[in-house]
């Protein structure tokens, strides 16, 4: 009991720990009395049983590779074919239309603003909250139900979205619509508050939408950053304590400047989850006619929805690849969020 | 300059404790209030949401039939029939998803932990990241774009499932991979100081050790995919009616059945839907419980 | 200005587990006081509980007072913030804010205070790191990380930014144990120093330290395994090292124990 906070302080038995198990174990002793003919075969029968079960193991892995690679592969080779088709600029069109596989005019335009502005507007959402909840969760709440109530937390991201999108759009919305109305009555004047290409009412608006998504990323952001914030090094609480430091400023000189590229990785991570989240934004946001016009209050597809929403009718290819296509640009979208998430949290565990 | 070393000190007529400015204690007060208020503020949507699906969906799951029958004959605006045959597609949709993602996922987490330093592994970590990245409407327009646009299958469960293999395995092989990494060398060390084989070490020390940790990740991994419902709306047809067939036909699920009966105005529709969706979520508990309980008790008999 | 402190009937404790049993001394200002004994006596929770720093350990409890200059550091409404503002602490290992320039460091505990003017952070700085004797290594970079500095100057920054602002006392946890020879015959001279402004009371194992550096000694041993620690005698520094009055002090320092 001589210094009880000390096993925090002492890096010798973390520095042992982080001895990863691989170095260690690839190598098996090479066994000294290897003479006499019965132990050579026992040896060599050893060796053969190694051998498989590497090659098993490694078959696993290339298994992986080789699928998820040909799964690239023929996803382009379904879309490039409608792409060649596509007689408007899948860039830069707001149509998609697939109704006429000799006429297909489709482009991602609206689908990416729609995917990104509720992304974004969840993300807004959700970031400052699970910051909030992972100080509350590692510095403030009671010890003994800090476990507890983490998992409180972590529930929601148990729950299912179509659930998630069930209780957006009936339960939710109704109840959050007069936000919305206000928002768009007083601030109508700033673009994003401006009025949208839905109705308001029933609240199929991308508002809603991004509501209900910062809600279903919650859990995935706030569970990174409490693991970042639970590891910052008791030594370094510790010397702003001793200079009489509150515990808010404890948090703002050691917790956050320690967390904050995994805050920023976690906040990322949750990105690609937006992204991505399909049949609670569908169900949610009402289609229309019009293209988007950065508003929140606007309806329409996110990517994810709109292929959801046509899944029932892939037959013919063309207008299937239509769809692959946008698939295409949503996953690369996603990989390119969660490789900068993975570099940023890399480079935080570098420092 | 030369400091004046005296001035090290405070002046003796200042007060024993200086108190802490009233700023300062404000700010404390307010972020205290601030990052509770955080906390408090996610416990609202999830006993919102939780209470409104127990609330409504209460009716729905003990009427009559609703565990024992399905919706063949029912007409929309009745409100009769059940969701078993819904609750068999996700059960077994998600078994089979399972039978071929853990074998996979754990072979590839040996290879990754107790192999792997080459070319190889490199990749496979680098494509299980991506694979985690990959949202589940992807992974449905993978499976479709192979295996029924180019292979030329019909849609199916089967097809579902080869869709919630790609969900889980990342989930499994990161879970396990954490599972192995956390058997200590010293056992390693110790099997084969008794001329153990690597592979029987592995998979007689090594694996047992971690069982508990794997089985409950494995779990996890199925609750998780239990509730997706984008590959289920891209790759199986909906059906009322019950089919124990994985390899064809039309085959339902507890998301598929929200989703169909979602166009469904009447109140029969709705008592459906909050029926399905807390039967979702009981059946996701049961597994979550069922993680919790594997966890402990085969960590207890352990230790 | 320097203050005395004098500790009354202090026991703490853990939770169920009574660390250190009824102690009773008195800290002289000016003056440096070593706290000895061996591994797990209790001197370090003494030590901790002298700023309220024990208190970070939950369950943590103090029964008896801490007076400093007649104050009670229990008393109520005395916040442990304003106890630790006045009683600074340097640890065992070096722990710089790594996030911060030197210069930051230095001045982390006054900004939080609310002290703003550059120029008087920069007069503040430059006299606390000559106060540690660090200034001339340190001048020209006074913007790199501290994390730049190596060991025994990073623990002169700790000690830099501990009378930054201007305690009365100065806790020293084993402050050099993790230092090389050279640094911590740096941080002994500093101290010796420093005495001249502040109260000083430092945990060592380094029994040679305590003779070098003190001027009062305090021994502490366990009566057993499981039982509270306790002071056994304390007296001056000469004193305790020639001619303990008891046995079990003179077999500690002699090395025929612990």
């Amino acid at each position: 009991m001589d210094s009880p906070s000390g096993h925090s302080n002492d890096p010798v038995p973390a520095a042992e720990r982080g001895r990863g198990g691989v170095g260690l174990v690839d190598e098996p002793a090479p066994n000294p009395d290897d003479q006499g003919k019965n132990t050579a075969r026992r040896r060599s029968a050893r060796r053969r049983g190694d051998v498989v079960f590497a090659r098993l193991s490694a078959a696993a892995g290339l298994t992986l590779v080789v699928a998820i690679g040909l799964i690239g592969l023929f996803l382009l080779i379904k879309a490039i074919p409608s792409l060649a088709a596509d007689h408007a600029n899948f860039f830069t069109s707001t149509q998609f239309d697939t109704n006429d596989p000799k006429n297909l005019r489709f482009g991602i335009r609206d689908l990416l603003v729609v995917t990104v502005l509720s992304s974004a507007f969840a993300l807004l959402l959700a970031v400052p909250v699970a910051i909030g909840i992972a100080i509350y969760l590692t510095r403030y709440a009671p010890r003994r139900l800090s476990r507890l109530f983490g998992g409180l937390i972590d529930l929601l991201a148990a729950v299912p979205s179509i659930v998630f999108g069930l209780w957006g759009i009936l339960v939710l919305a109704p109840a959050i619509t007069p936000v919305a109305v206000w928002l768009n009555r007083y601030l109508g004047w700033f673009p994003l508050f401006a009025t949208g290409n839905v109705s308001l009412t029933g609240g199929g608006t991308i508002f809603t939408a991004g509501v209900v998504l910062a809600v279903m990323i919650l859990p995935i952001i706030t569970a990174v950053t409490r693991e970042v914030y639970r590891q910052t090094p008791v030594a370094h609480i510790e010397a702003a304590q001793a200079l009489g430091a509150t515990q808010w400023e404890v948090v703002r000189m050691t917790v956050l400047p320690f967390g904050r590229s995994g805050t920023v990785a976690a906040a990322m991570l949750g990105l690609g989850r937006a992204l991505g989240e399909t049949v609670a934004v569908l169900i949610i946001l009402r289609s229309s006619a019009k293209p988007s016009h950065f508003s929140l209050f606007d309806g329409g597809y996110t990517f994810a929805s709109k292929i959801a929403s046509a899944a029932a009718e892939f037959s013919a290819a063309l207008p299937t690849g239509a769809y692959i296509a946008a698939g295409f640009v949503l996953f690369v979208l996603t990989f390119l969020v969660n490789a900068v998430a993975r570099a940023i949290a890399n480079r935080g565990v570098a420092r | 300059m030369t400091a004046d070393i005296d001035s090290l000190e405070r002046p003796s007529a200042s007060p024993t404790f200086i108190t802490i400015s009233p700023g300062r204690r404000v700010k404390d007060l307010v972020a205290r209030i601030l990052v509770t208020g955080a906390f408090l503020l996610a416990l609202v949507p999830l006993l919102w949401l939780l209470w409104t699906v127990v609330k409504r969906g209460f009716p729905a799951i003990t009427s009559a039939a609703w565990w024992t029958h399905s919706l063949q004959g029912v007409l929309p605006e009745q409100f009769a029939g059940g969701v078993y045959h819904a609750l068999y597609g996700t059960i077994v949709q998600a078994l089979i998803a399972a039978v071929l993602a853990v074998p996979l996922g754990i072979m590839v987490a040996i290879h990754l932990v107790e192999y792997g330093l080459g070319r190889l592994a490199r990749v496979t970590t680098f494509l299980v990241d991506v694979l985690s990245g990959v949202p589940s409407i992807v992974a449905a327009l993978f499976v479709f774009s192979v295996w029924i646009s180019t292979l030329g299958f019909q849609q199916s469960a089967l097809a579902v499932s080869l869709a919630l293999v790609l969900l889980m395995l990342p989930v499994v092989i990161r879970n396990t991979e954490e599972m192995l990494r956390l058997v200590p060398d010293e056992l390693r060390e110790a099997s084969y100081a008794l001329g153990v084989p690597k592979w029987k070490t592995i998979v007689r020390i090594v694996l047992p050790t971690a069982l508990s940790g794997i089985i409950s990740g494995v779990l996890l991994a199925l609750a998780r995919v239990m509730g997706e419902t984008a590959p289920v709306l891209v790759l199986v047809g909906y059906s009322r009616s019950i089919n124990f067939d994985v390899f064809q036909g039309n085959m339902a699920s507890l998301p598929l059945l929200i989703y169909s009966e979602l166009t469904n105005p009447l109140p029969a529709g709705q008592q459906r839907i909050w029926g399905a969706a807390l039967t979702l979520i009981i059946v996701i508990g049961v597994v979550y419980v069922l993680a919790a309980v594997v966890n402990r008790f085969l960590a207890r008999k352990r230790s | 200005m320097s203050k005395r402190i004098d500790v009354k009937d202090l026991d703490i404790f853990y939770g169920n587990f009574h660390a250190v049993d009824s102690v009773t001394m008195a800290v002289q200002p000016r003056s440096v006081t070593a706290l000895i004994g061996p591994s797990g006596c209790g001197k370090s929770t003494l030590l901790r509980a002298l700023n309220r720093m024990h208190e970070v350990i939950p369950g943590a409890r103090v029964e008896g007072s801490v007076l400093l200059d007649g104050e009670d550091i229990y008393g109520s409404g005395i916040s442990p913030v304003s106890v630790r503002r006045t009683i600074g602490m340097v640890f065992q290992r070096p722990n710089p804010f790594p996030t911060m320039s030197i210069k930051d460091n230095v001045v982390a505990g006054l900004r939080l205070q609310g002290v703003k003017g550059k120029k008087e952070l920069d007069e503040i700085a430059e006299r606390s790191l000559r106060g540690a004797n660090l200034w001339d290594e340190v001048k020209d970079r006074l913007n790199r990380s501290g994390a730049s500095l190596s060991g025994g100057q990073q623990q002169r920054l700790c000690i830099a930014r501990a009378i930054a602002v201007r305690p009365d006392v100065l806790l020293m946890d084993e402050p050099c144990s993790a230092l090389d020879p050279i640094s911590t015959l740096a941080i002994e001279d500093l101290m010796s120093e420093l005495k001249d402004h502040f109260t000083i009371v430092i945990v060592t194992h380094n029994m040679q330290q305590a003779a070098r550096v003190s001027d009062q000694t305090a021994f502490f041993n366990l009566p057993g395994a499981g039982r509270p620690g306790r002071l056994i005698e304390m007296d001056d520094t000469a004193k305790i090292f020639s001619n303990p009055n008891q046995k079990a002090t003179e077999d500690y320092i002699s090395g025929r124990f612990g």
